[in-house]
């Protein structure tokens, strides 16, 4: 069957309709829901988001979209999507060892999703929690003043979860 | 001088973040005074008086900006800027999640003060529990008739809607972030037009930054002159300073505007890790240029004295660097975030971002010559000064000019040194 919005996703979407006066503002919150569904953003899925808020919005004009943010995921991601602040103050108060930590843990490069697609480790830039790094977010939430050792509990707490 | 609690009184409560925690403090009088007793021009006219400066990074006198706003039949559109992306930038988040109403009732009078009845809070995607706890708060104005029609039953409507960002630092570019919220790429505008004229569905709009809108309700409680006696002549008011980097204690702290660094870095923030000598501070977010440490023990925190040293206040953000950074490393990692975060409009910064983290990639290596210092020197000078859209390449050449002019030494004992060119 051809994708439509879960439940969920579709009462969200009703909401979101009177709030703007030009329905091409629905196509970022309708990317977000779309990843809500089905954890990465596909041209099914796409083609879906053009159809329902229709002219003048395009396949193109939401690819176009999509495909300049970082947050919608091109590609499936793992369970866990762990990623950690490489920028400055991060990487003074000790970013580096929590990534190369965390990928020798999990027998990873960065970049790369577990065999089992449990876990996805990526580098990002800026997380804007300056004061608190090294900071991680896993999902929707996020780690902070992270050391080896508390990086390792997370991972096992991860591990019981999944 | 020195710390000076006004957003930040009730920073201690755990539910600050609550309608009724607001309201016992006495949250929305200041709202329903902008409502029952001032006209649109007395809003405008007194945070005019206060001398508010936008918060966001510029530091655009807020009262002016919303006076540009022309008298039209037209739609107004009120924007939160929420997409704090700058490196070393935190303090926006803690408002967010801390004190939502403080927000919410500042955009409610800016929209009276702008004739808006439709705003929208523009918050950087990543923030997921600041977005509910946003969400959440909008809905208890709503609820309780603090946001809607008729608020107060005074006969001013006001609409509020949240938007998550999707992860783009450029998206804190006022225009970039109306093409964003408009459903595009977040690619930077051509201006003029000016927001104020043509802005969110080409109508007059007003983009201000969360703790630009926060001060709001305080400026109306103790009206513009009282809130000017806070701070310098020239920055009145307290600012909420991020600090980040090799210091004892870490975070965010709301100070008189005008404070010496010296105090913020050493009393406030317990001074400098491990006890190690202070080699340098970023004053104001990763794009204002970085100041020595002689520099930095002269500088005072407001607009005018980080101006002088030919640096910027910014965003706030404030990174120490003690004796022990590696500032090619450093360097090399922000030329990095300015050229992943480039939307790619603009040939300048499209391959001069990249060209200059390449070649600051290949300095930390040891694999670097003079040549290519000079390199980076040649493109900095094409990438500034109008030559792009918005300032983003600007943004990346002060960050790395600076610091490999003030420490030339750093970045030469990191060269292959038997390459060398002479002219």
């Amino acid at each position: 069957m051809a994708y439509q919005f879960s439940q969920e996703s579709e009462t969200r979407f009703q909401r979101l309709i009177p709030q703007f006066p030009s329905k091409r503002s629905l196509i970022l919150p309708c990317l977000f829901l779309l990843q809500a569904d089905k954890g990465f953003v596909d041209t099914e899925g796409m083609q879906y988001i053009a159809d329902r808020i229709g002219e003048p919005v395009s396949l193109a004009h939401v690819h176009g979209v999509a495909t300049f943010y970082t947050m919608y995921n091109k590609k499936p991601v793992g369970k866990f999507h762990i990623q950690i602040c490489a920028n400055i103050s991060c990487y003074l108060a000790g970013s580096d060892s929590i990534t190369e930590h965390v990928c020798s843990k999990l027998g990873m490069k960065k970049g790369e999703t577990t065999k089992d697609k449990k876990y996805t480790v990526d580098e990002v830039q800026c997380l804007g929690a300056c004061g608190f790094g090294p900071v991680a977010q896993i999902n929707d939430k996020y780690y902070e003043n992270l050391t080896p050792e508390s990086i390792e509990k997370i991972l096992s707490e991860l591990e019981k979860e999944g | 001088m020195g710390l000076k609690t006004l957003l930040t009184t009730h920073i201690d409560a755990s539910d600050s973040h609550t309608l009724k925690h607001y309201q016992s403090v006495g949250g929305y009088e200041s709202l329903k005074k902008a409502l029952s007793e001032m006209t649109a021009e007395q809003i405008v006219n007194d945070v005019k008086n206060s001398g508010l400066r936008g918060r966001g990074g510029a530091g655009f006198p807020t009262g002016n900006k919303w006076g540009f706003i022309p008298k039209t039949d037209k739609p107004k559109y009120l924007i939160c800027n929420g997409d704090e992306g700058e490196p070393g930038t935190f303090k926006d988040r803690m408002l967010i999640e801390r004190f939502p109403h403080m927000l919410i009732e500042g955009m409610a009078i800016a929209a009276k003060a702008i004739d808006s009845h439709q705003g929208y809070i523009y918050i950087r995607g990543e923030f997921h529990k600041g977005i509910r706890i946003v969400e959440t708060a909008v809905e208890e104005a709503y609820k309780a008739g603090l946001l809607g029609k008729n608020i107060f039953g005074l006969g001013y409507d006001f609409d509020l809607a949240v938007y998550s960002g999707a992860g783009a630092y450029i998206c804190g570019e006022e225009s970039a972030l109306i093409n964003s919220l408009e459903g595009r790429r977040g690619h930077p505008r051509l201006k003029p037009p000016f927001p104020a004229v043509s802005g969110l569905y080409a109508c007059p709009t007003v983009v201000n930054n969360v703790e630009t809108f926060c001060n709001v309700p305080h400026i109306i409680r103790m009206t513009g002159e009282e809130y000017k006696k806070i701070g310098t002549e020239k920055s009145p008011g307290t600012r909420l300073f991020a600090v980040s980097g090799h210091v004892k204690k870490p975070g965010i702290y709301e100070v008189e505007m005008g404070t010496p660094m010296k105090e913020l870095i050493f009393d406030i923030c317990g001074g400098i890790k491990n006890d190690k000598d202070l080699k340098a501070v970023i004053p104001g977010g990763s794009s204002s240029p970085i100041l020595t440490k002689d520099e930095a023990m002269t500088a005072t925190m407001d607009y005018e004295s980080i101006a002088s040293l030919k640096s910027m206040l910014g965003s706030g953000a404030v990174i120490i660097l003690s004796e022990e950074a590696d500032l090619v490393e450093t360097t090399y990692r922000l030329a990095e975030f300015y050229s992943h975060e480039s939307c790619g409009q603009c040939t300048p910064c499209r391959e001069g971002t990249h060209w200059v983290k390449d070649l600051l990639h290949k300095i930390k290596k040891g694999e670097g010559t003079e040549k290519d210092v000079e390199l980076i020197f040649s493109l900095s000078r094409n990438m500034e000064g109008g030559t792009t859209i918005c300032p983003l390449a600007d943004a990346c050449v002060m960050a790395v000019r600076p610091t490999m002019t003030k420490f030339k030494e750093e970045f030469s004992l990191r060269l292959k040194k038997e390459v060398s060119v002479s002219h």
